[in-house]
């Protein structure tokens, strides 16, 4: 009875393990596909398709237009997110409560509902259709996270530490970046790492709010509508293998924190 | 917490909290107010309530959320009925060293993009692909079957993805639960099913109910994995809320349209709203 419950759960883990990376698997294998096809049967290994991605202007500087507004969309959200937690934690404010609740709103609002209020709101201003307009959306959907992130990160004896800081004469600005600032980097590292993989993956935020110049999601679904193609592929497990070394290097560093 | 926070501070404390306020009164609350306005005009016109009554009485229209809520419901049901086990065994059957590595590798796939996923997903599901290939080499059927540009497809998309984010909370639950819970209700007699379900399902209810909000707030929000996996058979709210700007350019009628399905989200959001504080550790 119990070896046959054990027997259960490992063919219970390995076919979810299988539904997980069925999909993954098919995309990075077929990326190496010889013939034009993604499609079994497979008949690489051939590097062909990643010379054609990187050979390909627009997918290559859409690649860094996608990094470009992730590191300062992630940044801007950061530092507002830390300004606020800092803010609410450390100071008696009036309808507190209510704004913190308004910060954090944007988590339960769908993107294609963000990005659809500012096409409308730039639309009705003259403000026109730009990566600045997409890094704008991307600050809205990081805000809430990196602002709940290091609210629940303010602990009470940082504020202690703050407060001997003052006694001894800091301004609140050297407070804030001596010494609340490098007590919070794990938090801070971290908010900006998931803004980043947030903002890095976002489609229809982009989509909407960009024209000729625009993010790699967004030209990979202008390449999608050629159907089938290893191109794709190949396009697709890179942006697969930058988004895992974000996670990687996430998890490094907090596995080295964690062990501290 | 807040009690021994220090009142004093004048200015300071409204300049910290100042540009996070306006970013979000600005990009997130103005762009709302200016969608709520546009959506009571019509195309080119002054206010009318003619894109409201078209989505009442239009069943082309009204279908869209029905079709949106029945993925959802199909889509959370079957992603929590997969991840409970799952997550489960990652909790409790694998030994404490390895048990990151496999939280890891379970959720690996998670960060790929939107885009990329979905379309991974099609290159499994086309009539030449990886299942229909495998199952014609095996004798299961003559000839290729049907499975993209279907409902299946679009459910299967969803439920890759919310399986490996329920997994993460339930199992996250299940690692608070500490083990006196289990030898209490075993001291006094309850056999393993009894205790799942009057000690262990109860106290992983928030992590079941937090994932299924999250599945909520992401299903009926995409656009991308309808679009992608399920073509234009039949439409999602997203897709409809998109066609109405792409093809038409209407943006009153796509405000409308963003507005309704924000409305039911905040209805799901009340109805969980216990479950979901955001506290302060």
């Amino acid at each position: 009875m119990r070896s046959a419950i054990r027997l259960a759960t490992i063919i219970y883990a390995v076919l979810i393990y299988g539904f997980i990376f069925l999909p993954v698997v098919t995309l990075v294998l077929f990326s190496f596909q010889a013939t034009s096809f993604p499609i079994p049967p497979f008949s690489g290994p051939s590097l062909r398709w990643y010379q054609a991605v990187l050979g390909d202007a627009r997918l290559t500087s859409a690649l860094l237009n996608s990094l470009a507004v992730a590191v300062i969309s992630s940044a801007v959200a950061t530092l507002l997110g830390f300004l606020a937690a800092w803010g609410f934690a450390r100071f008696r404010l009036p309808a507190s409560a209510l704004m913190r609740g308004l910060i954090t709103l944007p988590l339960t609002v769908s993107y294609l509902i963000i990005g659809m209020g500012l096409l409308v709101l730039f639309n009705s201003i003259g403000f026109p259709k730009s990566l600045t307009a997409a890094g704008i959306g991307h600050v809205v959907i990081n805000l809430p996270l990196c602002f709940a992130i290091l609210y629940s990160q303010m602990g009470e004896h940082q504020a202690n530490i703050e407060r001997a800081a003052r006694d001894l004469g800091a301004k609140e600005w050297q407070v804030l970046t001596l010494v609340t600032a490098p007590m919070l980097w794990p938090a801070l590292f971290a908010s900006f790492f998931l803004s980043m993989t947030f903002s890095w993956d976002e489609f229809v935020i982009s989509f909407l709010l960009t024209r000729f110049d625009t993010t790699l999601p967004v030209e990979i679904w202008n390449l999608l509508r050629s159907g089938l193609n290893p191109k794709t592929n190949a396009v697709g497990s890179l942006v697969f293998l930058v988004s895992i070394a974000f996670v990687l290097l996430f998890e490094l560093v907090f596995f080295r924190k964690s062990r501290s | 917490m807040t009690q021994s926070a220090n009142a004093r501070g004048g200015a300071v404390p409204w300049v910290a909290v100042g540009p996070a306020l306006l970013w979000t009164l600005a990009f997130f609350a103005a762009p709302f107010i200016a969608m709520a306005l546009v959506s009571v005009t019509v195309k080119g016109g002054g206010f009318s309530l003619a894109n409201y009554q078209q989505f009442f009485t239009d069943p082309s229209y009204y279908r869209a959320l029905f079709n949106s809520l029945e993925v959802t419901a199909i889509v959370t049901v079957i992603s929590i009925l997969l991840a409970y086990p799952f997550a489960w065994i990652l909790a409790e059957q694998i030994p404490e060293r390895w048990q990151r590595l496999a939280l890891i590798l379970a959720i690996l796939p998670f960060w790929t993009s939107y885009v990329v996923r979905s379309y991974s997903w099609l290159l499994v599901l086309a009539e030449k692909g990886v299942v229909n290939n495998t199952l014609v080499q095996l004798g299961l059927i003559a000839e290729p079957i049907q499975l993209a540009n279907t409902r299946f497809a679009t459910v299967t998309g969803f439920v890759h993805f919310f399986v490996m984010l329920l997994t993460l909370t339930i199992f996250a639950n299940l690692k608070q639960l500490s083990p006196s819970y289990r030898k209490a209700a075993a001291d006094l007699g309850a056999g393993p099913v009894r205790t799942f379900l009057h000690i262990i399902l109860p106290l992983t209810l928030p992590g079941i109910m937090v994932g299924a909000f999250l599945t909520f707030v992401l299903a009926t929000g995409d656009y991308i994995t309808p679009q992608i996996l399920g073509g234009n058979n039949e439409l999602l709210m997203p897709q409809l809320i998109m066609l109405q700007i792409g093809r038409r350019g209407d943006f009153p009628l796509a405000s409308a349209l963003s507005i309704l399905l924000m409305l039911v989200v905040t209805v799901a959001y009340l109805a969980c709203a216990r479950w979901l504080k955001i506290e302060r550790a």
